[in-house]
């Protein structure tokens, strides 16, 4: 089977209800350098584990919202609109 | 007669791990496998493959076996052209049957804009010699006479790209084969055993912890497929990967009524049967990023709903099994493959779905990398450099429908 996500603003929902928008990343700092500005866009985690991630109910109310999920095993720990997620990692390299 | 009834192992059970090897491949797939064997025959033997699971248990063991060289880019086209023409020559330098067929690949066009996309990949493909045409609905049936190509399909098919030198091949008799040949060669192939670290000095590898003690090691190959990024995790390398699942399912064993590979990049289905006589269908990676190796419920019912308007003459036949494998994805749907900032660190990595077709020549690029230190001409394209210096190799014509 696969999964189900709770969308902050609709509820439970099937996860093809959703597209995916990829794992939280940090942002670069104001004037990066090419080398940062690559990482930013090409380089990812990918963690095995508990991994905060960007998610579109595409199918629903078109809201962004966020989520953590382990990859390990699917399991939704939580889910939030990002403007009720105080700390998205942003600042982390 | 008395050979037939003594026991053969395929490779040597090894006992503890030595205290020091030239090169350790983390990951015993093909990959891992196939560069160990050219290592050994080019002279390096001190050289260990380390598997967290069983031999072959990862994508090695999941994929949907289909060989095919009909890539977008000419960097691509001829680096899986090399691999298919050292595929058509393997059964016999392994002296192992891989029950090859190579029956040709037939990949459908169902829209304008497909047609013409097929088009250009014939003629990047003709320009580098490789057999690869485009065909009508006509001769497409006749490749595979028992398909619907004819009537009112909610995808007609107005042709395809015909790649006669595609194929299947047994994956499993690739890895036995290769795990063999590496054994005989000398490198050791060491099952359940898990690197849990890798540690550096001066920026360059020197050895991987296991959790069968520490080794010291001269090179360290990551050929981790769908884990990759989490060995480079341990030498501080990162890498533009994500990992997600592929799934595949087959049917019980049916008479002959397919011979070539069947792909449809719309309906996201590619079909063949099996020398059992399964059907063999496969589909596209689930868009997020998962480790874990389930499949979906949603993925059998598209996919048999797919093959029904191909073959709707299966609409009774018993699904026996599906799975899923990881897919280490790529920005660019094309390999990492090479060095990378940390000296003696070698990847073999992003291979998405495309990584069993290129067993063969990942293997003798690697082996020469390792062996002289110097990348070979045919996978420069591929260095993971190429991300910091936008020259991508885009091969999402031909590889974002995994096939």
């Amino acid at each position: 089977m696969s999964f189900v996500l709770q969308c902050p603003n609709c509820g439970p929902r099937e996860v093809t209800d959703f597209a995916f928008g990829g794992e939280l990343t940090a942002r670069p700092r104001s004037r990066p350098s090419e080398r940062e500005l690559h990482t930013y866009v090409y380089m990812r985690r990918n963690a095995a584990g508990a991994q905060l991630e960007w998610w579109h109910h595409r199918s629903g109310c078109r809201a962004w919202f966020i989520a953590q999920r382990d990859t390990t095993s699917n399991l939704v720990s939580w889910t939030a609109l990002p403007e009720d997620v105080a700390d998205r990692g942003e600042g982390a390299a | 007669m008395r050979d037939l009834l003594r026991r053969h192992r395929m490779w040597r059970p090894r006992g503890e791990l030595r205290s020091s090897y030239d090169v350790v491949i983390v990951g015993g797939g093909a990959h891992g496998l196939a560069t160990a064997y050219e290592l050994s025959k080019r002279g390096i033997t001190n050289v260990a493959v380390l598997e967290r699971n069983y031999i072959g248990s990862g994508a090695a063991g999941r994929n949907t076996t289909i060989l095919r060289s009909n890539y977008r880019t000419p960097e691509g086209a001829r680096f899986y052209d090399a691999s298919v023409k050292l595929y058509e020559q393997l059964a016999s330098e392994l002296d192992f049957n891989l029950l090859f067929s190579q029956n040709g690949h037939l990949t459908l066009a169902h829209t304008d804009r497909s047609v013409f996309v097929m088009r250009e990949r014939a003629e990047v493909n003709r320009l580098l010699g490789i057999d690869s045409r485009f065909i009508g609905p006509d001769e497409v049936q006749a490749l595979a006479p028992e398909m619907q190509v004819r009537g009112d399909a909610t995808y007609p098919i107005m042709g395809a790209l015909y790649h006669p030198p595609g194929g299947i091949i047994r994956h499993d008799a690739v890895v036995w084969g290769y795990a063999r040949a590496a054994d005989r060669g000398g490198a050791e192939i060491h099952p359940y055993t898990e690197v849990t670290g890798i540690e550096t000095s001066g920026g360059r590898v020197s050895a991987v912890q296991t959790n069968r003690g520490r080794v010291a090691a001269g090179t360290v190959v990551n050929a981790t497929a769908g884990w990759s990024t989490l060995v480079a995790d341990m030498v501080g390398v990162r890498l533009p990967i994500t990992t997600h699942i592929l799934q595949a399912f087959v049917t019980e064993p049916l008479k002959p009524l397919l011979d070539v590979v069947i792909v449809s990049s719309q309906m996201h289905v590619y079909i063949s049967q099996t020398d059992r006589g399964e059907i063999l269908v496969g589909a596209e990676i689930e868009p997020w990023t998962t480790y874990r190796m389930n499949g979906t419920l949603n993925f059998l019912q598209e996919a048999t709903r797919h093959t029904l308007e191909l073959f709707p003459q299966l609409e009774h036949a018993n699904v026996l099994r599906s799975w899923a494998g990881l897919c280490d994805v790529s920005p660019d749907y094309s390999p990492i493959l090479g060095l990378t900032d940390v000296d003696g660190f070698v990847v073999s990595a992003g291979w998405g779905t495309y990584g069993f077709k290129a067993t063969p020549i990942v293997g003798t690029t690697l082996a020469e990398l390792i062996a002289t230190g110097r990348t070979p001409q045919l996978i420069e394209p591929f260095a993971l450099e190429r991300f910091y210096t936008d020259s991508l190799v885009s091969e999402a014509a031909a590889a974002a429908v995994s096939h």
